[in-house]
């Protein structure tokens, strides 16, 4: 995916996000619900460099195509950017204490990084791959290196100086897809699009009249947990 | 600093300690229950919308235990260093109000008679030396005609759903023809087929196999227990499995148990109480109390008690147990003592079946105990005579309402992209066509596998960490491979364009970072000989007689079944027993 491509969608998606606002500002609980996501939309953690490593990497992970929008577009960088400050970004949610030892991986994460630092880590050690293997960071090379070097830190194969890259891979596909499928109101999921490929009716939570409707597709588009619907 | 007495102190406010806690009121004495976590009330945190966000919800743990503070180390054998186990994933431990009763699905079964008397009933079968080289196969000490009725008084608190089969030796209904009779009928009929389910009960009947609805603590109807208090039809949101129920369908302590005791006196709930220790006499036949750490003031707090029931989580059981030194610590290599030893699990393994595209699966519509499941795999419900090995699964679509976020992680099959191209189609194709199916199987005790102290982590007061020795054996793996098997059959009658089968791989080790079950047991068993048992079968413990320990830490191995239901007819059990027999006469309620 190239660049200015994204920036496009970037600006298409901030413009939309605008309009509903001001359309929707008697509508007390939706507005406050938008306008939370429009204020936020500048990061708080990250840099602007690593902004940009998110936009590429996301739109890698989950891409545009004719199922329907990318990560960034559905708003994913600023959802993990939003995590950041919570006690899970913080580590607040894993055991940190040491002493801190390298094990079987069947045996699960020991490092001692929490989220926010596994990104500052991760990103600043995937920018150097990137421009050691290829000569330019992430974000500036072409959507064919970047998945290529994205497949290349899956593979396990690849080590950063603190960590290896497939947990940094594995880190960001789990926050990309959290982004895309939580609720809108942490940020991602714009307009409950990424509900809408899976046809997952959102905050319904009721289907006393659809227990068994013998294989019949569900009728109703999503709505949020804020009360927006589709 | 003694601050406070009690009659009974309880340690935990899940299931066994709110059946504790109860029954010991309406004996008459004065209870005070210590929760580590918060207080939890549906009326508040559990209500809609709030309690369906998945992402606070399951993906960031509302209602689990904080691995921050506490918790465990694992290893696969006993020459590997064991590991903190940092980020839940294998099980999920619950806290505060409530504890894992609170986010379970509801699947609420009875055991299996053969079960209770395993090792009895694998000997008659099939003789001594079908029992493999270092498997603890165990009895209870329990028999299921001994526990029925209380069986039956956990189904009327619970409000279970379900079919029966056998009341009072009569065939009532289309319920599994495996389970043993009842004295009476479940308090709610079963709840209704979910299209997998009834896709599954279809095929399933076509391979030749037994369907019967789970009998389920989700309510189907209206209900009012036998405390008077109320539960709301379930309306199949999709919201058990890590939830609390908002539509006050969901079986949970906090629903079905604890509003009765809300205005008792007599009865003190303390919350952010963590306990660090029971505490013995000199002599350390008798506990004095517990001591914990009020988490607000931050202020270690004694209570003295004379009776003192463990009714933590299964692992947290066995932990204070050996923090407190109740009881003798299992050594392996000797093959002595009792607290640690028998540690079980559940195997678990999902296949998965496609079906064609204009049959859409709704995933998202569910309830956590509600299904169809076939039986002729469980327990020794069929000849393993000619298969060597020891136990079985039941294999079931359970469809508990699946969740977006949930869905997206697991994406399309073994075959499909893990990301990028290709990856939404499949995931797509698998969330609107596709059904799972589980086999849900049996766990056996092994001499290596086994809890103890870890001798290098420490939780945040400052105790060492329980450490877990666990991995797979080649019988449980044969069982499930074989099990497994048996879902082939129904993958043809279901007509699936195409299916993948789960199963265990020889060789394969525990893998603490993929979701089985948060079905752990064992580590406390109850049983007849002191050598072999910490508890014995009122669950007591053989050295300290005024400590009964309730949980699934009793299992001597692990079920095809879902614990809970056992959990709780243990706890009316060991209720029954303090009240008619250990309050007038405290003392051992066994001796040798």
């Amino acid at each position: 995916m190239s660049t200015p491509s994204s920036s496009r969608r970037h600006f298409v998606r901030n413009a939309a996000g605008t309009t509903a606002f001001l359309l929707l500002a008697g509508h007390d609980f939706r507005a406050r619900a938008l306008a939370a996501t429009a204020l936020s939309d500048k990061p708080q953690f990250f840099t602007p460099e690593e902004i940009r490593f998110l936009n590429a990497a996301c739109d890698c992970i989950y891409p545009h195509d004719d199922l329907g929008p990318s990560a960034t577009e559905l708003g994913v960088p600023v959802f993990i950017d939003r995590q950041m400050n919570t006690p899970y970004g913080r580590g607040e949610l894993w055991y940190m204490t040491g002493p801190f030892r390298e094990g079987p991986a069947n045996l699960g994460y020991q490092l001692p990084f929490a989220p926010r630092d596994l990104y500052r880590k991760g990103i600043a050690g995937a920018d150097h791959y990137a421009r050691s293997a290829r000569g330019k960071v992430f974000a500036d090379l072409d959507t064919h290196d970047q998945i290529e070097i994205l497949t290349a830190f899956e593979g396990g194969a690849v080590h950063f100086p603190d960590l290896n890259a497939r947990l940094f891979f594995e880190q960001l596909r789990r926050n990309t897809l959290e982004g895309v499928f939580a609720d809108p109101i942490y940020g991602g999921n714009r307009n409950m699009e990424g509900w809408a490929l899976l046809a997952f009716p959102g905050a319904r939570a009721d289907f006393m009249d659809w227990v068994n409707q013998e294989g019949a597709a569900y009728p109703f588009a999503p709505v949020s947990i804020s009360g927006q619907k589709a | 600093m003694t601050l406070k007495r009690t009659d009974v102190v309880i340690i935990g406010a899940g299931w066994a300690g709110a059946i504790l806690a109860k029954e010991m009121r309406e004996a008459g004495r004065s209870v005070v229950m210590l929760e580590r976590g918060p207080e939890r009330s549906t009326a508040t945190e559990g209500t809609y919308p709030g309690s369906i966000d998945e992402l606070r919800g399951a993906i960031r743990h509302r209602l689990f235990q904080n691995p921050a503070k506490t918790t465990v180390t694992i290893r696969n054998t006993v020459n590997q260093t064991a590991l903190p186990y940092r980020q839940l994933a294998a099980f999920l431990p619950g806290e505060g109000v409530g504890g894992a009763g609170l986010h379970w699905s509801g699947v609420h079964f009875r055991a299996a008679p053969d079960d209770l008397r395993l090792r009895s009933h694998v000997i008659d079968r099939y003789g001594a030396k079908f029992i493999p080289e270092g498997m603890n196969l165990q009895d209870y000490g329990v028999t299921y005609e001994e526990l029925e009725p209380f069986f039956d008084k956990a189904e009327k608190v619970f409000g279970t759903s379900g079919e029966a089969y056998r009341v009072n030796g009569q065939i009532v209904g289309n319920g599994n023809v495996f389970a043993p009779s009842r004295s009476d009928k479940f308090p709610l009929p079963a709840m209704q087929d979910v299209y997998t389910a009834s896709l599954f009960r279809k095929a399933a009947s076509e391979a030749g196999y037994h369907p019967y609805s789970l009998p389920a603590a989700n309510a189907s109807m209206q209900y009012t227990n036998t405390y008077g208090l109320q539960m709301g039809p379930c309306n199949f949101c999709g919201y058990c499995s890590g939830y609390d129920c908002y539509m006050y369908s969901k079986a949970s302590p906090n629903i079905n148990i604890l509003p009765s005791l809300r205005y008792d006196s007599d009865f003190t709930l303390i919350t952010d109480a963590h306990v660090l220790k029971i505490n013995l006499d000199s002599d350390r036949r008798k506990a004095t109390g517990v001591t914990y750490l009020d988490q607000r003031e931050n202020r270690e707090t004694t209570i003295e008690a004379d009776l003192v029931i463990l009714a933590a989580f299964q692992f947290h059981n066995v932990h204070l147990m050996l923090l407190s030194g109740i009881g003798r610590p299992y050594d392996p290599i000797s093959n002595t003592g009792v607290v640690g030893r028998n540690f079980v699990y559940q195997t678990i393994t999902t296949s998965r079946a496609w079906l064609s595209e204009n049959q859409f699966t709704n995933q998202f519509v569910g309830a956590g105990g509600a299904g169809v499941a076939v039986d002729d795999f469980n327990s020794d419900n069929f000849d393993h005579g000619p298969l060597g090995f020891v136990g079985g699964s039941p294999i079931w679509v359970n469809q508990a309402g699946v969740k977006p976020i949930a869905a997206a992680l697991n994406g399309g099959g073994k075959s499909a992209p893990r990301w990028g191209a290709g990856y939404k189609a499949g995931l797509v194709d698998t969330y609107r066509h596709s059904l799972a199916m589980d086999a849900h199987g049996s766990n056996m005790a092994y001499r290596d596998v086994y809890l103890d102290l870890d001798p290098t982590w420490h939780d945040s007061y400052g105790q060492p960490l329980l450490r877990m020795t666990f991995t797979w054996k080649e019988n449980d793996i044969r069982m499930n491979q074989y099990v497994v098997g048996k879902i082939e059959p129904i993958m043809k009658a279901l007509g699936a364009r195409r299916y993948e089968l789960g199963r265990l791989e020889h060789g394969e080790a525990f893998d603490t970072r993929r979701y089985q079950t948060t079905h752990l047991g064992g580590g406390a068993v109850m049983g007849t000989n002191p050598n072999e048992s910490a508890l014995n079968r009122y669950l007591q413990s053989w050295d300290v007689s005024n400590v009964f320990v309730i949980g699934s830490n009793a299992f001597p191995q692990g079920m095809g079944y879902n614990p809970t239901g056992m959990v709780a007819a243990l706890a009316y059990w060991a209720a029954y027993h303090i009240r008619t027999t250990y309050l007038t006469q405290p003392g051992p309620l066994v001796t040798l």
